[in-house]
C-alpha cells in the first residue's frame, strides 16, 4: 500500500483519508470485543476500569468472576447472585449446539446433494423454502413454532429446542454445500462408479472428503447459530431450560455482573478457535489441490 | 481345439439407443469384441462415441439395446416412470469392476496419493487386504511407469503421468475389457506420446480394450478393428488398412482428410 513517488498532493491526500477510515472501521469492530477481556479480569464487582487497573497494580485483577462462572461461591465477597446457572447453561448449550448441528449437517448435506442434481424439480422453490429461517424475523419463526411445538407437546423439551435449532442452522448448511457441489467434479464419483463402487460408499470415500471444507465451514456456523440463540429458547425452552445466551440474558436485565465478561471473553477465545479451525481446514483443501495459498 | 469359454465374446453390445431429450445421440449401434480384441472408435465430436462408452458399464443408462459381458447380459427393467432403469444394481456394481474405464480428464481422487487411488477399489470392492493390495497396487503402477511417483498426490504429477496412473488404477482390477474415453484429448502434445506407449503395451499383451481416440495413428498401428461412427450410428467398420488406405464412404473421407492435415 505504499505511495508511489509521482502521487499528486491530491491522491496522497485521499490515500490518508482512506487509511484512516479503514482504521476506525476495524477499530469499532474489534474493540467492543477486545474490551471485554482486560475488565472480565477486574476484581470489583463493576464493569469499569479501575485507576489500580490502568496502573496495573496485581491486587486488582483477580479470577473471581470466572470461579463464579464455574458455580464456585466460597468467595465470601461476592456480594452478587451465585449459582450453578453458568455451568448448566454452557453444558445444555453445548447438548443442544452438537445435537442441532448433527442433525442440520446431515439433512443440509443430503438436501444439497438433491438441489444440486439437475433433474430435481422445483429446485429454486425449495432452495428458498431451506433459506426462508434466515430471511423470516426471528421472533415470527419463534412465534410460528411455539404454537406449532405446543400442539406436538414439543415445547420445553430437549428435543424441541433442538429441532428449532436445527431449522436455524439448516440454511447455512445447505448454502455451503451447495456451493462446495457447484465446483464439484461428477467425474470423480463417476471413476468411482466405473469401478464398482456403490453409491453410498463413493459418497463417503470420494465425495464427502473433497466437500469437507464446505460441510465443515455450514456445521461451524448452524452450531455458532444455536450457540448463541436467545429469542427461540425464550418461546419454546421451558423455564429449566437454561443456555448460556439465556442465562447472559437474564444476567443482564437483573443485575450486570463482571461473571458476564467472563463468559463473553470465554466466548471470543471459542470463537477464535473456531475460525482458526475453518482457515487450516481451508488451507489444508486448498494444498491437496494444488494451489499454493498467497 | 478352442474351448466354447473362449468363444464368449468378452464384450457384445447390441442395438445400443440414446436419447437426450430431443437429441438422438445413438441409433442402435452394435459391437462384438472378441477376447483380445483391440477396437477403435473414431468419429467427429458429437458423433456419440463417449456416450456409447458410458453407456457400456451404464454411466449413462440406454434407452434401448443390452450389453453382455462374457455371456452375462445387464438385466433392465422398466420403472414405474416409464423410464429403462438397471434391474439389479448389485449387477451392474459387479459388471462395472470387470470394465475397467480411464477417463478423458484423468479423475483421480484429489485428496488421495496415487497409490491410494490404486488401492482403494481393490480394498473395497475386491475385498483385498491391504498389503495385498498395495502389492498389486505397486506391481501394476510399475507396469505403467509410475512406481516412483506413487506416493505425489495427483495434484502434484504431471497430465501424462496422472492419466498413467488412473489407467494403474483401473488395470489394477485386473478386468476383463478395458474401455478409454480420449485418453490423451486433454494432454499437452508431448506427454501424449507416454500415455500412448503404456497403451501399446498393454494391447501386446493380449488385453481386450475399446478406445475411443482422436489418435490416427495409434488406432492404425495398435487396433485390430476400427469402427467409425457418424451421427449415432456406425458408418464403416473394419480392420485399419482396409478403413484407412481405401474408405468407401464420404463421410470417413472427409473426417480423414481433416485429421491429417
Amino acid at each position: 500500500m505504499a505511495l508511489p513517488s509521482y502521487a499528486t498532493p491530491a491522491q496522497r491526500i485521499w490515500h490518508y483519508i482512506y487509511l484512516a477510515m479503514c482504521s476506525i472501521v476495524l477499530f469499532f469492530l474489534v474493540m467492543p470485543l477486545l474490551v471485554v477481556i482486560p475488565i472480565s479480569f477486574t476484581s470489583t464487582p463493576f464493569l469499569q476500569f479501575t485507576p489500580e487497573m490502568l496502573r496495573l497494580d496485581p491486587d486488582a485483577f483477580s479470577l473471581r468472576w470466572y470461579r463464579i462462572m464455574m458455580g464456585d461461591c466460597s468467595d465470601p465477597g461476592i456480594t452478587t447472585v451465585c449459582s450453578d446457572n453458568w455451568k448448566i447453561g454452557a453444558l445444555n448449550s453445548l447438548k443442544i449446539g452438537i445435537t442441532a448441528t448433527v442433525l442440520a449437517t446431515t439433512l443440509g448435506i443430503l438436501a444439497a446433494l438433491g438441489l444440486s442434481r439437475p433433474i430435481m424439480p422445483f429446485r429454486k422453490l425449495i432452495m428458498a423454502m431451506m433459506i426462508s429461517p434466515l430471511i423470516v424475523p426471528l421472533i415470527i419463526t419463534a412465534s410460528g413454532t411455539f404454537f406449532f411445538f405446543a400442539r406436538l407437546d414439543l415445547v420445553a423439551t430437549f428435543w424441541g429446542l433442538v429441532l428449532a435449532h436445527t431449522i436455524l442452522g439448516l440454511p447455512f448448511v445447505v448454502i455451503t454445500v451447495t456451493a462446495t457441489l457447484v465446483g464439484f467434479d461428477t467425474n470423480l464419483t463417476r471413476a468411482a462408479a466405473s469401478l464398482g463402487g456403490g453409491p453410498i460408499r463413493n459418497f463417503f470415500k470420494v465425495q464427502m472428503p473433497l466437500i469437507l471444507p464446505g460441510v465443515i465451514s455450514g456445521a461451524l456456523f448452524a452450531f455458532i447459530t444455536s450457540f448463541d440463540e436467545v429469542v427461540i429458547v425464550l418461546f419454546v425452552g421451558g423455564p429449566d431450560q437454561i443456555t448460556l445466551p439465556r442465562q447472559m440474558w437474564s444476567g443482564v436485565r437483573q443485575e450486570i455482573s463482571p461473571t458476564i465478561l467472563s463468559v463473553a471473553t470465554i466466548l471470543v477465545i471459542m470463537s477464535i478457535c473456531l475460525l482458526t479451525t475453518v482457515e487450516m481446514l481451508r488451507r489444508r483443501s486448498e494444498r491437496l489441490r494444488g494451489i499454493r495459498p498467497s | 481345439m478352442e474351448t466354447p469359454a473362449s468363444l464368449t465374446p468378452a464384450l457384445e453390445v447390441l442395438d445400443l439407443h440414446k436419447r437426450f431429450n430431443d437429441v438422438e445421440v445413438l441409433k442402435g449401434v452394435d459391437l462384438v469384441a472378441k477376447t483380445g480384441d483391440v477396437i477403435s472408435m473414431l468419429g467427429a465430436s458429437g458423433s456419440g462415441k463417449s456416450t456409447f462408452l458410458r453407456c457400456i458399464n451404464l454411466l449413462e443408462v440406454p434407452d434401448r439395446g443390452t450389453v453382455t459381458v462374457h455371456g452375462e447380459t445387464i438385466k433392465m427393467s422398466t420403472s414405474k416412470y416409464g423410464d429403462i432403469v438397471p434391474a439389479d444394481s448389485n449387477q451392474v456394481i459387479r459388471l462395472r469392476s470387470r470394465l475397467g474405464m480411464v477417463f478423458q480428464s484423468f479423475n483421480l481422487w484429489q485428496h488421495m496419493t496415487v497409490l491410494e487411488n490404486v488401492t482403494e477399489a481393490l480394498i473395497h470392492v475386491l475385498k483385498m487386504s491391504k498389503t495385498d493390495a498395495a502389492d498389486r497396487a505397486c506391481q501394476t503402477l510399475d507396469r505403467v511407469g509410475m512406481l516412483d511417483r506413487k506416493d505425489y498426490y495427483p495434484a502434484h504429477i504431471s497430465g501424462g503421468q496422472q492419466q498413467r496412473a488412473a489407467i494403474a488404477r483401473a488395470l489394477a482390477m485386473e478386468p476383463d475389457v478395458m474401455l478409454f474415453d480420449e485418453p490423451t484429448s486433454a494432454l499437452d502434445p508431448e506427454l501424449v506420446g507416454e500415455v500412448l506407449k503404456v497403451m501399446r503395451n498393454l494391447a501386446e499383451e493380449g488385453r481386450t480394450m475399446i478406445v475411443v481416440t482422436h489418435e490416427i495413428g495409434f488406432a492404425r498401428d495398435v487396433s485390430n478393428r476400427v469402427i467409425f461412427l457418424h451421427e449415432g450410428a456406425i458408418d464403416s467398420e473394419g480392420a485399419p488398412d482396409q478403413v484407412f488406405t481405401s474408405p468407401d464412404s464420404a463421410q470417413l473421407k472427409k473426417f480423414l482428410s481433416n485429421a491429417i492435415h
